[in-house]
């Protein structure tokens, strides 16, 4: 019946259809598409290595502080910026955090809030010039990479500093205990050596927010005329989603369980994603990017959100510092070195334009995982980092002439 | 001396989905200024795109016959080097670089590479004297101001040995003055033998120097008229518009109240030159139900004037006084001056007044996203609301509200421009050119709109480089001049006469 129903649908639309619903979203279905087919490529030639529930785990602890770097890179980017020293920042907050818990034995949560507070206080100094001295962010930031590294040198006096108390390494490498019982019955049942419910009914929980949320969303887009996903499409997309996110979360259930750094991950996303779609600071900050003067001529302070972008990104840099010292387990003067562009690069893979205005949340992250995924399937196959590093310049660049390609098209 | 330059014949030009040009024909004879009118969207530029080789000869269907053969031009480096040369509505100069240097851009007088700059420096002043252009031809570009970087853009045509120059809406950016120094040199032009299109949307300046106008509407040539018959603004715009409009300024029947708005004293200086004194004591009111006009040339200040107002826009060392209601008000910031009941409509709504790449309802929510959101999130169905309400109210036409605005029309493009002011609920509202490369239609509705306005009790200040728009549109006008107001009258006392002479008497 609904078939039926959804053929007549298609047939009282105009005829641009399908096909041209297709072209003008490319971008995004492109991202999604691109993810797949590169986990299914690696997956078939690592022999099903990539998706074992160990190797998972890894690739989420692995990409965890590009991720979280990524969330406010994305916010720089979208308001006309750039932010060189994130790399730098998140090292030199590493060894912060390594000087005050290894050798001054400082308590760990006094620790963690000074690295952060220090971390939002790196992004005001930067941001100061660039907001209020109009002076260029890519100027500013290259000057900050090169000061928090020598700082983070002089910090450790050049030597590693390490290691850390296990109650701060639980941070990167901790897992999230099962609270939920059954565990022990599942995995008998399954024939795994251990389940862990909680991170299961979590993925289950996920993936019917995913679907709920497209749902509405569709609702809310046929209520105000804007044009329509084709329903097959939508099914499929929203249908992956789900699936992967319920597959990811039941590999890791058969594993360990949630690593600690996936809630931060997931709990920041959602939070970022949310403030900037949905509230009205969000919206400013598209609007500064947008168009500056426009923005500022409509009564919005301008110099202040770019000012605040930069400190929200010196406060996500030194989440990720602290998150890569506890997964080392050590700070060294070489941590964080060129990460920067890992970060850059995920967020431009992720759609965002470099003249400001237009990038998601969720195109970040995706963005980030695509790189990671390649970073992880490579090294695998035992590919050398030279080949490694050829690889993943070319596929940045392919991501943005294809952005490029299409906005000249439409 | 009557031979024919150029024909289009039958010009055809379709996009997927729209037919642009269907079956134009356009013929202009040697040594004539031609006009085309129509409004925006009627297909002038299409035409001139084909014309010039931007769209290559096989992209569309027709001929184009040049000087009596058939022409197939490939690009524009191609239509110029058979003399046809077109000077674009947004100038194409490099504003760092000199007036010599942009002259000769990609034409040099170098041998072997080498740039000769004697003979740069001597042709270059040789040019700008057949223009009328005093300066020298080593000043930087970005010193000047639009009308002279106009008249650097004909020079540099002239260098190029023009047979046909096509200004596309050339004093658009002009005042008054500028413009007529502009029409001057066009007619200069041609008496030395070059034919010219002109592209314009005033049609007093179109009957001034036009030999011929052909009106294009909806992608197809309708009418040609000869200056020999004499020809009648009525009978273009009604040409253009396929009706006719009796009256270009609706009627209105003014209920003026109480002082809504006064400035004191305000005085602004230069952003850049602190002891450069901008603004000079400039004092104003506007009351409820008034509409408000200033005139003046362009660089007279008034656009200054309004943006440092406006939240310190623009300039520094500011002093003086804005009083709402009798009470001194804060407006030294954009928020500020919203909160105490001003908006500003800006001159340039590309570049100020619209986030080009957003929607239509993003535009229109900016200056006041408080109203549709609760706490801090927005409520997007009501902001579409929002949007959907001044869409039908206004007339904006666009496929829909989530439709971004770079694929609008100048029109409708203003009239997002105007909601967003709208829906901020001012008290008050500058509007700087606000009918500038708008089309006959679209500036009726936007006069309307002003009448409406008012008639709501709300202060509108137009401010305007064409005078007989502020002559039908306002209840009173102050003239400006280099800062400082220099006369205020009732509009049925003022006359274009009476305004130019105290702006020149200063």
């Amino acid at each position: 019946m609904s078939a039926i129903d959804d053929t007549a649908a298609t047939a009282a639309r105009p005829a641009a259809g399908v096909g041209a619903y297709l072209a003008s979203n490319l971008r995004e279905y492109g991202l999604l598409i691109a993810l797949f087919a590169v986990m299914g490529f690696f997956q078939v030639v690592t022999g099903g290595t990539l998706l074992r529930p160990i190797n998972v785990t890894n690739l989420l602890l692995q990409n965890s502080y590009i991720i979280i770097m990524a969330l406010g890179m994305l916010i720089v980017i979208v308001a006309g910026h750039i932010d060189l020293s994130v790399g730098s920042v998140m090292g030199f907050i590493g060894a912060l955090a390594a000087v005050m818990i290894v050798n001054m034995e400082l308590s760990i949560w006094l620790a963690a809030l000074v690295c952060i507070a220090t971390g939002g206080l790196i992004g005001a100094a930067q941001g100061y010039w660039i907001a209020y001295w109009r002076i260029p962010s890519f100027i500013v930031t290259l000057a900050g990479m090169l000061v928090f590294r020598g700082l983070s040198l002089w910090l450790l006096e050049g030597q590693s500093v390490g290691p850390f108390p296990r109650e701060f390494q639980v941070i990167a490498t901790g897992f999230v205990p099962d609270v939920l019982p059954g565990g022990a019955a599942l995995a008998d049942m399954l024939g795994v050596r251990n389940f862990n419910v909680l991170a299961f009914v979590v993925g289950l929980l996920a993936a019917g927010y995913v679907v709920w949320s497209g749902l509405r969303k569709r609702a809310q887009n046929r209520a105000y005329g804007i044009e329509d996903e084709p329903r097959a499409f939508f099914l499929i997309r929203v249908g992956l989603i789900a699936a992967v996110l319920v597959f990811i979360l039941y590999s890791l259930a058969t594993f360990r369980g949630m690593p600690n750094v996936l809630i931060t991950m997931g709990v920041l996303t959602v939070i970022y994603a949310f403030v900037t779609e949905s509230t009205t600071l969000g919206r400013r900050v598209y609007a500064l990017g947008g168009n500056e003067k426009a923005a500022k001529l409509s009564g919005i302070k301008t110099e202040r959100l770019t000012f605040l972008a930069f400190v929200n990104m010196g406060v996500l840099a030194a989440v990720a510092g602290l998150v890569f010292a506890a997964r080392l387990n050590t700070a060294t003067p070489k941590a964080g070195f060129a990460l920067e562009l890992d970060v850059i690069a995920a967020v431009f893979i992720g759609g965002a334009s470099m003249s400001g205005g237009v990038g998601k949340i969720v195109g970040a992250v995706v963005g980030a995982f695509l790189m990671g995924v390649l970073n992880n399937g490579m090294s695998i196959m035992g590919i050398g980092i030279d080949y490694q590093q050829m690889i993943k310049g070319l596929v940045l660049l392919a991501a943005v002439i294809f952005d490029v390609y299409n906005k000249k098209k439409v | 001396m009557q031979d024919t330059l150029l024909e289009m014949r039958a010009i055809t030009k379709t996009f997927p989905g729209v037919r642009a040009l269907d079956d134009v024909t356009l013929a202009v004879r040697r040594g004539e200024i031609h006009a085309i009118c129509g409004e925006n969207g009627a297909g002038k530029s299409t035409l001139m795109k084909v014309l010039s080789g931007v769209y290559p000869a096989g992209s569309y269907e027709g001929e184009i016959h040049y000087d009596g053969a058939l022409a197939q031009f490939r690009d524009i480096a191609d239509s110029e080097r058979s003399g046809i040369i077109i000077i674009h509505q947004e100038l194409a100069l490099v504003p760092l670089l000199s007036i010599a240097e942009n002259l000769f851009l990609g034409n040099e007088n170098a041998r072997a590479g080498v740039i000769d700059w004697r003979e740069t420096n001597r042709r270059a002043q040789d040019l700008l004297r057949k223009v009328g252009l005093r300066d020298p031809a080593t000043t930087r570009v970005e010193k000047l101001g639009v009308g002279k970087q106009q008249l650097v853009e004909i020079a540099k045509a002239l260098a190029k040995d023009v047979r046909l120059l096509i200004l596309d809406e050339p004093t658009s950016a002009l005042s008054e003055g500028d413009s007529q120094a502009l029409l001057d040199l066009m007619l200069e032009l041609k008496a030395q033998g070059v034919t010219q299109i002109i592209i314009s949307h005033k049609l007093n300046e179109v009957r001034r120097v036009a030999d011929t106008v052909t009106v294009i509407r909806d992608g197809q040539s309708v009418s040609t008229i000869d200056a020999g018959g004499g020809i009648t603004e009525d009978a273009i715009v009604r040409d253009m518009v396929g009706r006719s409009i009796e009256n270009r300024y609706p009627p209105r029947t003014p209920r003026i109240g109480q002082t809504l708005m006064s400035v004191r004293d305000w005085c602004v200086h230069h952003p850049e030159h602190a002891d450069r004194q901008v603004i000079r004591r400039v004092s104003f009111d506007v009351r409820a139900g008034e509409v408000v006009g200033i005139a003046g040339l362009m660089g007279a200040g008034r656009t200054e004037l309004a943006m440092s107002i406006f939240g310190r826009s623009w300039g520094q060392g500011i002093t003086g006084t804005v009083e709402m209601h009798g009470r001194a008000v804060d407006t030294s910031t954009v928020s500020r001056a919203i909160a105490a009941g001003l908006a500003y409509v800006p001159e340039d709504r590309k570049s100020l007044g619209l986030i080009l790449e957003d929607s239509v309802t993003r535009n229109i929510t900016l200056a006041n996203l408080p109203a549709v959101s609760r706490g801090a999130v927005l409520d997007e169905r009501r902001e579409a609301e929002v949007a959907e309400g001044y869409r039908a109210d206004l007339g904006i036409r666009t496929p829909g509200v989530f439709q971004q605005v770079v694929n609008l029309s100048g029109g409708n493009q203003q009239k997002v421009v105007l909601s967003k002011w709208l829906f901020a609920g001012p008290e008050v509202l500058i509007l700087d050119e606000p009918t500038r490369g708008i089309d006959v239609g679209a500036k009726y509705e936007i006069y309307g709109l002003i009448n409406e306005l008012a008639a709501q009790g709300k202060g509108v200040v137009v401010i305007s480089s064409e005078m007989p728009e502020l002559l039908g549109m306002s209840d009173r006008i102050y003239v400006m001049n280099e800062g400082a107001f220099v006369g205020e009258m009732p509009s049925h006392q003022a006359s274009q006469e009476r305004i130019m002479s105290l702006i020149v008497r200063e």
